[in-house]
């Protein structure tokens, strides 16, 4: 008896689910490893179950088709299709010589006891994180990312502080702000450096997605009835604090991203959540040798069946490039498809998914055409002191990384952290990457990291030798 | 409204850990720093360098910047831990371990 051919999938957000859900529906095999107590991902993160939430719906957006996703697995797996694997953090993805995989994980939040899962293809749907761009005062306690602040409230019904501002740039400021509006935070101002007009640049591309521009009306109507008060086309400038956040420095921008002499003003707040925009968790990726690319070169490349170029390895989601949970679904979907036809060894036939196909091409031009008009303001990185720290973990500051670059001649990531150690420490670079090449103008390139979080040295022990 | 009504939540019964010797409620299914933002706690760690106060940042076990001493046991990600009941919780000054 030989046993049926089995599929990894790493990731239990919309990506990760929905393919895991086409390939069981067509008879594979599935583990389904993920690192938080329930499937969901950021955007279906869900109350811990201890919480007791009777409407859990109150939070979130498209609940309709998370009951459809959650429905589909729960069935899988009660039928031992799909075997789901909850608080088990991945750390590597290793491809043997006779061409399965090995995926290692660290298990609970102790994350001191290894689990590793033997597979024939692997799915990689480990999503993203948040970019943020450092100001002065952005290490203050109070001044939190934008999606902590929303996956906190999500997975802990807790709130950051009683007083925000929501700040940055990118379509995930409005569901924060108005998301801790309703469940009891005063938004003091919802702080978007990207003009109204930069949208309109983009319109042919974001008309095409009537869901979207509903979507759009709908925040607007939130905003207003929150009564939250919206400045585009400003920023953040400064937080103030001593040893917490008590205030924030907005300022107008103008049309070059330079500050609008004269219009900073200070707004009071116990809470800054911030964010500029998403970059995809690639590390998994980066070690089994997928090449990256993408418009910044960190997103995993793949085909039109969500294929990378190591065989025996698909990528769907945020890992891709950041698009949003529809675009995820629709990458998960066509994924599980060609996963289950390529491991019967057949070729897939793309017009069993011609709809998920018409969607991921639709949603890819929309993102498109939203991260341009999303920019980072241009100058952030000159109005940085030399006395902020840019790297967090290692307290390097602006300054440090200018000298690396300008007299020590560094000119790639990597040079700069070894002169300065910025992007050496717990986070591995994550955090201040895109800050350290803003400020020098090194590339954006991936870490490299063998490791996609630290590991025990008692578990590398105890690994088999094979 | 706070986020436990608006998500009609019925958790289990509360109970107390300690926060740098302070009893500090919370009830099950919160994390570390759910419970201290919570108590309006901010700040649970100082850094290794400069001493500053740090608290989350990043939310989802990314940033590292949560970490937390709990139980004796130092480099916890408070936004991950789940609390019990009992948790010692203490502030984490630089590594945690008593070498510098």
């Amino acid at each position: 008896m030989t046993e049926r051919a089995h599929l990894a999938v790493v990731g239990a957000g919309p990506a990760g689910l929905a393919g895991a859900l086409a390939a069981a529906d067509r008879g594979v095999r599935v583990t389904l490893v993920d690192a938080a107590e329930q499937a969901g991902g950021q955007f279906y993160r869900q109350p811990a179950r201890a919480l007791g939430a009777r409407r859990p719906e109150a939070l979130h957006h498209q609940w309709r088709t998370w009951r459809r996703l959650r429905e589909g697995i729960e069935r899988h797996i009660a039928a031992g299709r799909i075997t789901h694997l909850t608080d088990h953090h991945v750390w590597a993805v290793q491809r043997a010589s006779d061409s399965s995989f090995t995926v290692y994980a660290l298990r609970g939040p102790a994350e001191e006891e290894g689990a590793t899962v033997r597979a024939d293809a692997v799915l990689l749907a480990t999503g993203g994180y948040e970019r943020v761009l450092p100001f002065p005062g952005w290490t203050l306690p109070g001044v939190v990312t934008a999606g902590g602040a929303q996956a906190m409230l999500k997975g802990a019904l807790v709130l950051p502080g009683r007083r925000v501002v929501v700040a940055g740039t990118g379509p995930l400021l409005l569901p924060v702000a108005t998301g801790l509006a309703a469940a009891g935070a005063r938004v003091a101002a919802l702080v978007e450096s990207a003009a109204p007009v930069a949208l309109l640049r983009g319109a042919p591309a974001l008309a095409a997605e009537p869901g979207k521009l509903a979507e759009g009306a709908w925040y607007a109507g939130q905003l207003m009835r929150h009564r939250i008060r919206t400045l585009s086309r400003h920023s953040v400038v400064e937080a103030h604090g001593t040893d917490r956040l008590t205030a924030v420095t907005v300022a107008a921008l103008r049309n070059d991203g330079r500050i609008r002499p004269g219009s900073a003003r200070r707004i009071s707040c116990d809470t800054l959540a911030v964010g500029h925009g998403m970059l995809p968790h690639t590390d998994l990726a980066e070690t089994l040798g997928c090449t990256l690319s993408g418009p910044t070169g960190t997103a995993v490349r793949v085909d039109d069946e969500q294929r990378t170029d190591v065989p025996g390895v698909w990528a769907a989601g945020e890992t891709t490039g950041i698009g949003g949970a529809a675009l995820a679904l629709a990458e998960g979907h066509i994924a599980g498809r060609s996963i289950a036809a390529r491991l019967r060894g057949v070729a897939p036939d793309p017009r069993s998914w011609a709809a998920s196909a018409r969607a991921r091409a639709r949603l890819r031009r929309f993102f498109a055409a939203l991260e341009a008009a999303y920019a980072p303001p241009a100058g952030w990185a000159d109005r940085l002191t030399d006395d902020t720290v840019v790297c967090r973990c290692e307290e390097v500051t602006a300054g440090a990384v200018r000298t690396a670059a300008r007299s020590l001649g560094a000119g790639d990531l990597r040079t700069v952290k070894l002169f300065t150690r910025a992007g050496m420490g717990w986070c591995q670079g994550r955090m201040c990457a895109p800050a350290v090449a803003g400020l020098t103008g090194c590339p954006l390139t991936a870490g490299r990291r063998p490791f996609a979080r630290p590991v025990p040295l008692g578990v590398l022990a105890a690994l088999p030798d094979d | 409204m706070n986020p436990l009504e608006l998500a009609r939540s019925r958790p289990g019964e509360a109970f107390t850990v300690t926060f740098d010797d302070r009893p500090v409620p919370a009830v099950p299914g919160q994390t570390v720093a759910a419970v201290l933002w919570a108590a309006g706690v901010t700040a649970w760690r100082s850094t290794r360098g400069a001493g500053r106060p740090r608290g989350v940042f990043c939310g989802i076990g990314v940033c590292f910047d949560c970490l937390v001493t709990v139980n004796g046991r130092p480099n916890q990600r408070a936004c991950l831990v789940p609390v019990r009941p009992g948790d010692a919780i203490r502030t984490q000054e630089g590594t945690g371990h008593d070498d510098d």
